[in-house]
This record gives C-alpha cells, sequence and structure tokens, in this order.
C-alpha cells in the first residue's frame, strides 16, 4: 500500500508540472521567449536600457521597449511579419520570413499576451468600401507608404511597401504604429473603417492596370526611363538605319 | 494625270519652279541630322492625339461626385477636370491608348530636342550664320517644358496638384515680384481661383501648340535659308552641300522616320502604362502622397530643390529670398542663359568669328566637347539628385548621404570632366592627322 | 480561287515597267536611272500587305468592344501598323528609288550689293523729312503709348499688387476643430502616438490655410518658442501646425513617431516632397531639408468636454514664403 501511494506520489510528482504547464499553456512560450528575446526585452519583459558596456561579441548593444500589455496583437504582428527578432537594435526592422515555426510562434505569442494587452481586430472585408479606404489611405498613409503602397522615405527611415502585407497585419499596423509608424486608434479609425481601409491596401497589391506594364506605379521616375532608353535608344537606332555615316 | 495636276496647280499658284526647287533640295544625309525630326514628328502626334482628347476633356474646377466606371473612386468628390480624364481612360473606346500616346508623345518630344540639342552643340552647328536657328531652338525647348508642365497639371490628380504646389511656391519666390506673380497667375493664393484653371487649358490647347508651331516653321525656314550644315567630306565643303535630294531619295526617309515615331509612341501607349491618374487620385492641398515626382523633363528642378541647404535669405523678420528661388527659379535661368550665351561665349573665347558650314566631329574640338560634358555633367547630377529617394529605396544608399554626394558632383564634377575630357581629345587629336580648320570669312 | 491565282501571277510575274515611251525631243535625265529589284518590291509589297492587317486589326479590336486589355490590342496594332509602313518606306528609299548623291552650292553668305540696296531705299525714303529727330521722337511716344494703352487690358487679369492674398487664413479664435469628415476633434482623441489632420468648422478644405497636423508632445519634450506660452499654444501637450509646408506647399503629411526612441529618431513632422522635417516640440522648428521657415503654429483652447478649438490665428503666414513674409 505504501508503495503504490509512492509510486502514485511519483507519477503526480512528474505529471504535474506538465499539466499546470499546459493547463496555462505559456510554458512553452516562456522558454522560447527567454532564449529569443530576452537579451533585449528582458526577462520580465520591463524593457531593457541601452548600455554600452554590454556590448555583445557581435558588436550590438541589446535594448528594447517593454513588452508588458501589448498584448496578442503586437506579438503576433511583429513574429509573423519577420520584423521580430531584431539582430541589430539601432537598425529599422525588415520584413523577413518568420523565425519561429507555426507551432512555436503561436507559443511565444500566448505567453507575451499571457501579460495582457488588446488582441488583433477583426477584419471584415465583405463590410468594407474599397473608394472608402482609398480616402482614408490618402489622408492617412500616403505621405509615407505611398499612394498605392509602393513605400516611400522619410528622414531617417524607410516606409515599407505594402506589397505583402496580409488583411491581418494592415489591421495589426495600424492599431500599433509599429517603429516610427503613427497610431491610429478606434477613435480615430473605427472597425468598419479599417474594413474599408483593408479593402484598399489589398486592391493596390493588385491594382487596375489598364494602360499595360506597370512599372511596378513608381511614376515619373520609372516613365523618363522608358522614355530614354526605350524609345529614346530605338528612336536612334531607327535614325542611324536611316541615315548616313561618316565615311 | 501627275502632269495634269502639276500643270494645274502650276497655272493656278505659279508652283513649278518652287516645287523643283524644293524637290531638289539637298539634304546632307548623317544619321545623327534625324534627330530634329524625331522631335518635330512628335509634336506631330502630340498635336494629333491632343486634338482628340480635346474632344472629351473638361477643364476647370467645378466639383462633382464621381459614380463611373471605376469603383475605388466610386462616391469621391472631384473636379470635373479629373472625373473626365478618368472617364477617357475607362469609357471612352480608345481614350486610354490617346492619353497614354499623348503623354508618351510630351516625354519622347523632350528626349528628342535634348539629344537633337546635344547633336547641335557638339558639332559646333551653331556657329555663324545659324545663331538665330539656334535661339529659336532652345526656344522651343523652354516652351515645350512649360507646355509639358501645364499638360499633366490640367488633370488635377493627386501627383500633378502636388506639383502645382511648387510650381506656385517658386513663381512666389522671386524676389521683389514673387508675391504678386504667384497671386497673379493663380489668381489669388494657391490652389487658386477658376481663372488660374482656365487660362492653363488654352495655354496648353492653343497659345503653346501654336507659339511652339510657328518657332518650327521659323526654325526650318532659317534653316533652308542657309542649308543645313553637313560633315566634311568628298564633295563636302564650306562651299558645297552635297547629299540627298528631297525627293525621290530623302522623302521616303523621312516619312519613313515619322512612321517609326508614331509606331514607338503607339506601342509604348498601348503597352505601356503611364501616369494612371486612376491610382493616384484627384488634389486636395491637404493630402500628398510619398514618391511624388515630376514629369522626368523636370525632374532637374526637383532635384535642385532638394539639394538647396535649408535657408530663407531674410533680414530681421522680413523674408527677402525663400528658398525655392535657388534651385527653383535661378538654376533653370543659368542653364538656359548658359545655352543661349553660348554661340556668343564661344566666338569671343576663340575668336572665331567666321562662317561653318562644315561640322565638327566632337573631337575635333577638345575644348567646346570639354566644356558641353562638364555643364552636362553638373545638369545630370541635379537629375538624379531627384531621384535619390528612390536610389535610396532601391539600393539602400543612405539619403542624407547622397544629397552631399550629388552636391559634390554638380559643383566640382564639371572640373575634373573639363580637364579630363579636353586632355582626352587633345591627345586623340594629336595622333589623327588634324584637318584644315573649317569656316571662311565672308566677302 | 482564280482572282486568288491571277493576284499571285501579277506579284511575282517580273511586271517590268518600261519607262515612259519617250516623247519626240530627248531631255537629259534629271533623275539617274538605275537597276530595279524585284525582291524588294516583293518585301514591300509583303510589309504593305502586313501594314494593312494591322491597321484592320485595329479596327476590328476597335469595334468588338471589351475585349480584355483592349488598350494593349489597340497600342499593339496600331503601333506595329506605323512599324511595317515605316520598313516599307525604309526599304522604297534603299531599293526602289533612286539613290543618289547631288551637291549644289551653298546660298551666298552675304548679298551686299542688294543689302547696300535695301538700306539706300530706307535712307532715300527718308530723305524727304526734315526734322527727322523731332519726327522720330514723337512716333516713338505714340507707339509706346498706343502699345502701353493695348497692354493696360491685361490688368483686368487681376490686381496689380496682392498685398492680403497671400496671407489670407480661415481660422479665428473659438472655431472648432473637426476632421476630414467634419466630427470635432477632442483633445482625447489625440494620442502619443497619433497623427491628426483638421480643418476649421464650417470652411472649405481647399483653403491654403485650413489644413492642420494635431499631435500630443510629451510634457518634457515641449520647448517652445520665446513668448508662446504652453497653456494657449500646448495645451496638455497638443500642438497644432499648419499642415502646408513653408517650403514649397506640398501636404506635410508624414509623422515621424518612434515606438521606441532610443533606437530611432526622435517624433518628427516630414515633407514627402524634398524631406523638409519639422519638430513638433520646438514650435515646428526645421529639423533637415531645404525648408527656410519654421512651421506656423495655431494656438488652441480646450473646452470642458475636451473639445479642440482655434486660440487665434496662426503664429506666421502659412505655406510658401514670398518676398516679404514675415516670420513670426
Amino acid at each position: 500500500m505504501r508503495a503504490l501511494r509512492l509510486l502514485l506520489a511519483l507519477v503526480l510528482a512528474l505529471v504535474a508540472p506538465a499539466a499546470a504547464g499546459a493547463a496555462d499553456g505559456t510554458s512553452r512560450g516562456r522558454g522560447l521567449f527567454f532564449s529569443g528575446c530576452a537579451e533585449c526585452h528582458g526577462a520580465d519583459l520591463t524593457g531593457v536600457q541601452a548600455d554600452p558596456s554590454r556590448r555583445g561579441a557581435d558588436g550590438k548593444v541589446p535594448a528594447g521597449p517593454p513588452l508588458l500589455g501589448v498584448g496578442e496583437l503586437a506579438a503576433d504582428f511583429y513574429l509573423r511579419t519577420g520584423y521580430m527578432p531584431l539582430d541589430d537594435p539601432e537598425e529599422q526592422p525588415r520584413r523577413s520570413k518568420p523565425s519561429y515555426s507555426e507551432r512555436d510562434l503561436r507559443a511565444v505569442v500566448r505567453f507575451v499576451a499571457s501579460f495582457g494587452g488588446p488582441r488583433t481586430p477583426q477584419v471584415d472585408l465583405a463590410r468594407g468600401r474599397t473608394s472608402a479606404g482609398l480616402k482614408l489611405f490618402v489622408e492617412n498613409c500616403a505621405g509615407c507608404h505611398q499612394v498605392v503602397g509602393a513605400g516611400g522615405y522619410l528622414t531617417g527611415a524607410e516606409a515599407v511597401p505594402l506589397d505583402q502585407a496580409t488583411a491581418r497585419q494592415i489591421a495589426q499596423a495600424v492599431r500599433i504604429g509599429p517603429y516610427v509608424m503613427p497610431r491610429f486608434s478606434e477613435r480615430q479609425i473605427s472597425d468598419r473603417e479599417l474594413d474599408s481601409l483593408v479593402r484598399y491596401v489589398l486592391y493596390t497589391q493588385d491594382p487596375r492596370d489598364s494602360g499595360g506594364w506597370s512599372l511596378e506605379h513608381l511614376g515619373p521616375v520609372s516613365e523618363g526611363i522608358v522614355a530614354w532608353l526605350v524609345a529614346g535608344a530605338a528612336l536612334l537606332l531607327v535614325a542611324r538605319a536611316i541615315g548616313e555615316r561618316i565615311r | 494625270m501627275i502632269r495634269r495636276t502639276v500643270r494645274f496647280l502650276d497655272s493656278r499658284a505659279g508652283v513649278a519652279p518652287l516645287a523643283k526647287r524644293a524637290l531638289r533640295y539637298v539634304f546632307p544625309d548623317h544619321w545623327s541630322f534625324l534627330l530634329g525630326e524625331v522631335a518635330m514628328y512628335s509634336f506631330f502626334v502630340l498635336v494629333g492625339t491632343g486634338i482628340f482628347l480635346t474632344l472629351f476633356f473638361e477643364p476647370g474646377h467645378a466639383r462633382a461626385v464621381y459614380h463611373g466606371e471605376y469603383a475605388p473612386l466610386d462616391g469621391v468628390r472631384m473636379t470635373k477636370a479629373y472625373a473626365s480624364a478618368v472617364d477617357l481612360s475607362f469609357r471612352v473606346k480608345a481614350g486610354l491608348l490617346f492619353r497614354q500616346t499623348h503623354h508618351w508623345a510630351a516625354d519622347v518630344f523632350v528626349v528628342a530636342i535634348v539629344l537633337h540639342v546635344w547633336r547641335v552643340f557638339f558639332t559646333g552647328a551653331f556657329r555663324k550664320p545659324r545663331e538665330l536657328v539656334y535661339y529659336v531652338g532652345i526656344l522651343m525647348l523652354m516652351l515645350a517644358l512649360l507646355e509639358g508642365y501645364l499638360g499633366y497639371s490640367l488633370l488635377d490628380d493627386l501627383l500633378s496638384g502636388m506639383g502645382l504646389a511648387i510650381g506656385n511656391a517658386v513663381a512666389l519666390s522671386i524676389p521683389f515680384v514673387g508675391g504678386n506673380l504667384g497671386a497673379l497667375i493663380w489668381d489669388g493664393q494657391f490652389p487658386g481661383g477658376d481663372a488660374f484653371w482656365s487660362r492653363m487649358y488654352i495655354a496648353h490647347v492653343l497659345l503653346l501648340p501654336v507659339a511652339i508651331g510657328a518657332l518650327l516653321a521659323l526654325h526650318i525656314a532659317l534653316i533652308v535659308a542657309r542649308h543645313h550644315t553637313q560633315f566634311r567630306g568628298a564633295a563636302k565643303t564650306e562651299r558645297r552641300v552635297a547629299g540627298l535630294p528631297a525627293f525621290p531619295g530623302y522623302a521616303p526617309r523621312s516619312v519613313a522616320l515619322a512612321c517609326a515615331v508614331a509606331a514607338m509612341l503607339f506601342l509604348l501607349g498601348g503597352v505601356v502604362q503611364i501616369n494612371p491618374i486612376w491610382l493616384w487620385g484627384p488634389y486636395e492641398v491637404a493630402q500628398a502622397t510619398n514618391g511624388a515626382q515630376p514629369d522626368w523633363y523636370l525632374g532637374w528642378l526637383i532635384g535642385a530643390l532638394r539639394l538647396m541647404p535649408g535657408f530663407d535669405v531674410t533680414i530681421g523678420s522680413y523674408t527677402l529670398v525663400p528658398n525655392p528661388f535657388w534651385g527653383g527659379a535661378l538654376f533653370p535661368m543659368l542653364v538656359f542663359g548658359f545655352l543661349f550665351a553660348w554661340p556668343t561665349i564661344e566666338r569671343r573665347v576663340t575668336g572665331d568669328d567666321r562662317y561653318h558650314n562644315l561640322l565638327d566631329r566632337p573631337r575635333d574640338n577638345p575644348w567646346r566637347t570639354a566644356v558641353g560634358a562638364a555643364f552636362m555633367t553638373s545638369v545630370a547630377a541635379v537629375f538624379f539628385a531627384g531621384a535619390s529617394d528612390r536610389f535610396y529605396l532601391s539600393f539602400g544608399i543612405p539619403y542624407g548621404p547622397q544629397i552631399w554626394f550629388w552636391r559634390a558632383v554638380a559643383l566640382g564634377g564639371p572640373f575634373v570632366v573639363f580637364f579630363a575630357v579636353r586632355r582626352l581629345l587633345t591627345e586623340v587629336k594629336r595622333e589623327e592627322e588634324t584637318p584644315a580648320p573649317s569656316g571662311f570669312d565672308a566677302g | 480561287m482564280k482572282w486568288l491565282w491571277s493576284a499571285l501571277a501579277l506579284l511575282l510575274g517580273r511586271g517590268r515597267r518600261e519607262a515612259v515611251a519617250p516623247s519626240a525631243v530627248e531631255r537629259p535625265r534629271i533623275v539617274p536611272r538605275q537597276e530595279s529589284s524585284p525582291r524588294a518590291e516583293l518585301a514591300v509589297l509583303a510589309l504593305l500587305a502586313l501594314a494593312s492587317l494591322a491597321a484592320i486589326g485595329f479596327i476590328v479590336v476597335y469595334v468588338v468592344d471589351r475585349l480584355p486589355a483592349q488598350t494593349q490590342l489597340l497600342g499593339l496594332t496600331l503601333g506595329l501598323a506605323f512599324a511595317f509602313l515605316s520598313a516599307a518606306l525604309l526599304v522604297t528609299a534603299r531599293r526602289l528609288v533612286p539613290v543618289e548623291e547631288i551637291s549644289e552650292p551653298y546660298p551666298e553668305p552675304e548679298h551686299s550689293a542688294e543689302a547696300d540696296e535695301v538700306v539706300q531705299i530706307l535712307d532715300e525714303s527718308g530723305e524727304r523729312m526734315t526734322r527727322r529727330g523731332l519726327l522720330k521722337v514723337a512716333a516713338a511716344g505714340a507707339g509706346a503709348t498706343l502699345g502701353a494703352a493695348l497692354i493696360v487690358p491685361a490688368a483686368s487679369l487681376g490686381p496689380v499688387a496682392y498685398p492680403d492674398a497671400l496671407r489670407r487664413s480661415p481660422w479665428r479664435r473659438g472655431l472648432r476643430l473637426v476632421d476630414s469628415k467634419g466630427r470635432p476633434i477632442r483633445s482625447g482623441d489625440v494620442e502619443g502616438k497619433g497623427l491628426y489632420t483638421a480643418f476649421p468648422q464650417g470652411v472649405s478644405h481647399e483653403e491654403l490655410g485650413s489644413p492642420l497636423v494635431v499631435v500630443r508632445v510629451e510634457g518634457q519634450r515641449l520647448d517652445l518658442p520665446e513668448g508662446r506660452d504652453p497653456d494657449l499654444w500646448a495645451p496638455e501637450g497638443i500642438v497644432a501646425y499648419s499642415k502646408i509646408c513653408t517650403h514649397a506647399g506640398c501636404a506635410v503629411s508624414l509623422y515621424r513617431t518612434p515606438l521606441y526612441e532610443p533606437t530611432s529618431k526622435s517624433p518628427a513632422l516630414v515633407c514627402p516632397c524634398h524631406y523638409s522635417t519639422f519638430d513638433p516640440a520646438t514650435g515646428g522648428g526645421v529639423l533637415f531639408g531645404p525648408a527656410g521657415r519654421p512651421l506656423p503654429q495655431l494656438p488652441l483652447e480646450v473646452d470642458d468636454d475636451g473639445t479642440l478649438r482655434a486660440g487665434g490665428d496662426f503664429s506666421e503666414p502659412v505655406g510658401p514664403s514670398w518676398w516679404g513674409v514675415r516670420r513670426g
């Protein structure tokens, strides 16, 4: 009887932590966070102040904002776009393939979200209108991102092109204001308006190009290049074919 | 039947002697002499497609709500000008083809003029007795730039609206008269009154095309009066011009060139999208887009505006010379001033006041070629500076350092290029057998 | 079918055209006689046929409605038609018409005799007048005044001087700030990382002085110029500036606002045209770029319910500078 009780206790001792972990589901995420994120965001998610004496072997000084209360909204956005993990805190985050597998990604997101914060807004494209989205986009976004989302320069940073953004990511970015982008709250752009805005951005990824080859919608610079290198060059060749040369 | 027609025209209009001279007029035949014609035929395509567009375009600033075929603009308030341009693109059959061909023709028109001016400059064709031809040509270049700017600004889309704001700022920046000048042209404060829009329209569809057409006729008449220049060769001297007769030799070639230009422009107009205004949206004063650029031939102005360091010339709290003046007004004045002054400068510096019917090959005149190359280096650097944000986005070269780089090339580059080109060509010339200097004194 | 064979025979047959029967008087040739080239003729015929086909193609594409890529097909067919025609003309120029080089003298550089006669005509015509100088002055006067009279109606274009047209601004004390849809903006709406575009209530959005950018500046960063009381110019840290760039008039529609400032740049308003950069914390001062004047700032009042209202007019004129404009 005593051996049985001992055995039961042993089994419970082994299983309990795992069961506890499964119940709040964040132990895997916590582990991934500690190894991949804590260096810059702090083991307790309160952020890390840049301290030059802690320069790493790669020459970079870890630093990062606190993540308490950023919620599933930010965690999901940054990890899925590949903006995070960020190699060099001084550099602008760049879109890349996510560093985590789907399962790991969800685990990290769950972990960060467990500290509270907003969720990703639900986007219902059917409720939105592209024309309303155009108006919102030109008013609030085109100055940085260019009117059809081709991206652009702003002093000291780049406003990224939007050709790879998914509907979720567009909505998330609007509500977060990542890097140097402004944040647009529900009071400024309602969820309904956000539906229209997302519809428009998705439209810009494949807009109506009735005129032919779009030259990536970059405007007169590319048109000028075509005028010189295609038309100018071709007509020069035609002129040479027609006229004589100096003998 | 030909005989009857000729006889008829001769008895009714006395044209036989003129026709005989015209048919056998001698065209020196080098391929580089065709560049001016490429520009001329582009101009013809511009006028032809332009007439088509005027039949559908509604100029002016009256507002309407769009309920046309293009869904992303449905319900958007815009001017009739913009709405009719969108309708031209989507509702009028072949409308988009003609719109795009017209715009490509404008871009190619200026490309051809620039190539032509290079040829004229580097071969010395502007020398006595052809200075007048040259001045008329440079004047046409200026008018072509203005005409193009007005043309794409008529549509009142976001990109061209921003361009007009900048044009207004440059007008305002001119010392003494700028404030009044800007308000006069724009009929008040920007974005301007109704009169501004109707005046811009009339300038673009009537006043400037007639002016350019008249200057073109004068340009050609002056060329015919003194005859075209030629490169040195057998039977080609300062006193005798040799080449193809207008008929039957030159005429089919010239018409072939006209057809080739039309072919190129219509092909581009159909296959390569240009100025998709429905994507830019209508212009509003409170809106802007990143990456906005003028058409290529005004790229030197946006470059100059970006390169200037940020200062207004002030006395106390009064502004004397606002910043856009230097890049937007003074710089083009200097460039065109140089172009207009060049025949005189060359004559003074070289002391060469002789008649020239023979052309230099660029390497025959190292000094002039070096000056031209240096000048182009500066202008080209300013051009590229205008696209520096694009270079940053495409190649990762940081913007701030780029601005410094282009400033250095624009200011210092010409000196380096001048000395290098002159040195190189002088060497080449020394190795070659130097031909006798060209030119002769009249009388 | 029969006519097709005849057409082919005609095409391929060596249809050598004899020259027009010489007239009774043998005239010396002007255009030299040169060899024919039936192959070149065939090439030209083929090219002309292709040009016709392309042109017909254009007509067909035009008539058939709603083709996909219609503009591209129209451009291709019309462009090819011209291209084939061009090629046909080029072959004609090289092979089907005589190719010759002729020469003639350049025109006389001067015609001194006639030029002298022109001068003589002008001189002799004037000899009948005795008081030439006086007449010239009188004629010049009449011409100048008549010319002036003809030019004067150009003043109808507008007044000669526009002392205040460029200083117009719609903002007055008490005007509510609203967004582009007309909804009032409340101080609570303006968050730390938010960017608002505001207009005066009831005023056209198209006026240059209408649009504002409204942002919130963190208290300790605020450093307004002398004479701008923060209670009036930055109530609750909220600042409002003209959205029209003082460099060349584009809308300052970029707001660089860092999520984590230690690793990115400080907050700044940027203009997308030439990248003039303005600091909202220091009264719109220029940080970078070609602007020569700071962004005009609008004083603000906050109602009890948080509604934002203008506290007066701008600190200086809006938009690009002009000669004589005063800085605030």
